[in-house]
């Protein structure tokens, strides 16, 4: 199992599989997650997973405690990262079904975008909605969703200007990413639909529609 | 209370809102969470109590409790009735009382704490403001109000206790101010990316806080770096201090507000210790970088903890 550890901060490290963006490297990451959070150490706040990388943040003065004998606490999460049995690791069994999320493709800029990729309004549904996408991971927004497979006949560039109001729901598009805004935010993605299902939700359990590892499809309305 | 004149980015912050990255949720949180611990061990609260930031132009405030609170961060010149009031000390308030400031002599945020905390509702764990996202504390506007935790009866013993602490937070452990600020780093994953010629760069030139400076990041100014190839990366987690690359071969710095993930290279990190600095200096304000070992970074954090602690001791003798 190739890794390298890096610190990120003073009070956080990050564990960085190999560099690319696959399925079975996301796997990995998500199974370290799961390890790391039944098998804590004293001082870990929070575990959080990318693409192909997991961070951890700490307190150094707990994690101090684990062992007077290590110099620095990061000398100590370091050494706690690469023993984990990354070869035992079982493969995360996602038992979710495939979430639909609804979308009326009507984009502010869905003309732009049909006349760049010299599409018809129908090709470029059945060309979005037709793939299960997964999810690589959650940032830039609570609720937003990094969704890798999109068809890269889809690819275009972002705006050059980016918006400052994008609406709540905006299903948009930019190099071979596609994703969806939980709230409203500034972006420069190209927007093609809208949809009206709600990313983030404070009163559900899950906080979040989407999680890492989910399976996604898009079914036009 | 009541907020007369709302100020420019006035929110209620705390420590910040930890454990719910995986779900896209920044942390928030104050910005100098140093000035925000101080005032709030003056004030026997808790450390990581929640408080008023604010930013120039300044917040004007009428009491409508008796209150107990405190000032600190940068120096607004603080005023209550019109007559200067000391920051960094207790101060008593009684309903009707004005709380103003003046002009901005030093820093960038100032921070108002009461005994006891406002009635603030947890979100997710925090009381932090997130402005992004649209939830959690409180934006404040004019006409806000903040009701206290702390009523009448129990401030009055509070009140009591409080002429007998150290009624002032010592000079040496607020956040200094200087015109021209070193700050320390510790190297980046992706610092060995640079070429050679802009490694010594970075710690070596003086770079700028530009116009877009605010609670999500600074952007700095200084001269162009470049990466010895590519400079794509993919995704990964960012921090509080995190120094991206950009593609223009300028850097930014993440603050408090920052997202959860970045894609560009991370040249360094800034210390925890020298957070709260850099939290306090101004658009137009110089600053350098100097790399110390995550070894030292540790010591330093251990040290200003130490101090924290010995001034808690002090103030919880009284209390």
């Amino acid at each position: 199992m190739e890794f390298e550890i890096h610190v990120l901060s003073d009070c956080s490290a990050t564990l960085y599989f190999e560099q690319k963006i696959s399925a079975e490297i996301n796997d990995k990451v998500l199974a370290t997650v799961a390890w790391i959070k039944v098998n804590p150490f004293q001082g870990l706040l929070e575990v959080v997973p990318a693409y192909a990388s997991v961070t951890v943040y700490y307190d150094i003065l707990l994690v101090k405690q684990n062992d007077f004998s290590v110099p620095t606490a990061f000398a100590f999460v370091e050494k706690y990262l690469s023993q984990i049995p990354f070869n035992k690791l079982e493969k995360p069994i996602y038992l979710n079904d495939i979430i639909e999320i609804p979308v009326s493709y009507n984009g502010e800029d869905l003309e732009f975008v049909l006349e760049q990729l010299n599409l018809e309004r129908k090709e470029l549904i059945e060309l979005h909605s037709a793939p299960v996408y997964r999810v690589y991971m959650m940032g830039f927004l609570p609720g937003f969703a990094y969704l890798g497979g999109m068809n890269k006949v889809l690819a275009l560039p972002r705006k050059t200007k980016p918006l400052l109001n994008v609406r709540e729901g905006s299903v948009g598009i930019a190099g071979l990413q596609t994703g969806i805004y939980p709230v409203e935010s500034p972006g420069g993605w190209q927007l093609i639909g809208q949809t009206e299902i709600q990313l983030f939700d404070l009163n559900t359990p899950k906080l979040s529609l989407l999680n890492p590892g989910d399976r996604v499809k898009f079914v036009s309305v | 209370m009541i907020f007369l004149k709302p100020g420019i980015l006035t929110s209620i912050q705390d420590i910040g809102r930890q454990g719910f990255q995986d779900k896209g949720v920044n942390p928030s949180g104050a910005m100098d969470t140093l000035s925000m611990r101080l005032l709030n061990i003056l004030l026997g609260n808790k450390e990581e109590e929640a408080v008023v930031e604010f930013h120039n132009p300044s917040p004007t405030v009428r009491f409508e409790e008796y209150a107990l609170f405190a000032i600190g961060g940068g120096n607004f010149n603080p005023a209550l009735n019109n007559k200067a009031i000391s920051p960094w000390k207790i101060q008593q308030a009684k309903p009707g009382d004005m709380l103003s400031f003046g002009k901005k002599e030093k820093g960038e945020r100032g921070y108002i704490a009461v005994k006891g905390g406002f009635q603030i509702e947890d979100v997710l764990g925090s009381q932090s403001t997130n402005l992004k996202a649209g939830f959690g504390g409180l934006k404040i506007d004019k006409g806000s109000t903040l009701s206290l935790n702390l009523k009448n009866g129990q401030l009055y013993s509070a009140s009591e206790k409080v002429k007998e602490t150290p009624k002032t937070v010592n000079v040496k452990m607020r956040p200094p101010f200087e015109l021209k600020q070193e700050i320390r780093v510790i190297a980046g994953k992706d610092l060995s990316c640079l070429d050679q010629a802009s490694r010594d760069s970075v710690f070596s030139q003086c770079f700028i806080i530009t116009t877009h400076a605010d609670r999500m990041g600074y952007r700095l100014e200084g001269d162009r770096l470049n990466l010895k190839d590519g400079g794509e990366v993919i995704s990964s987690s960012v921090a509080f201090g995190t120094i991206q690359l950009l593609p223009d071969g300028q850097v930014i710095i993440l603050m408090a507000d920052h997202q959860t993930s970045g894609g560009y290279p991370k040249v360094a990190n800034v210390i925890s210790v020298d957070l709260p600095l850099l939290a306090q200096l101004s658009v137009g304000q110089h600053i350098t970088f100097r790399e110390i070992s995550t070894e030292v970074a540790e010591s330093v954090f251990e040290k200003q903890e130490r101090e924290i602690n010995k001034f808690k001791s002090a103030v919880n003798l009284y209390s």
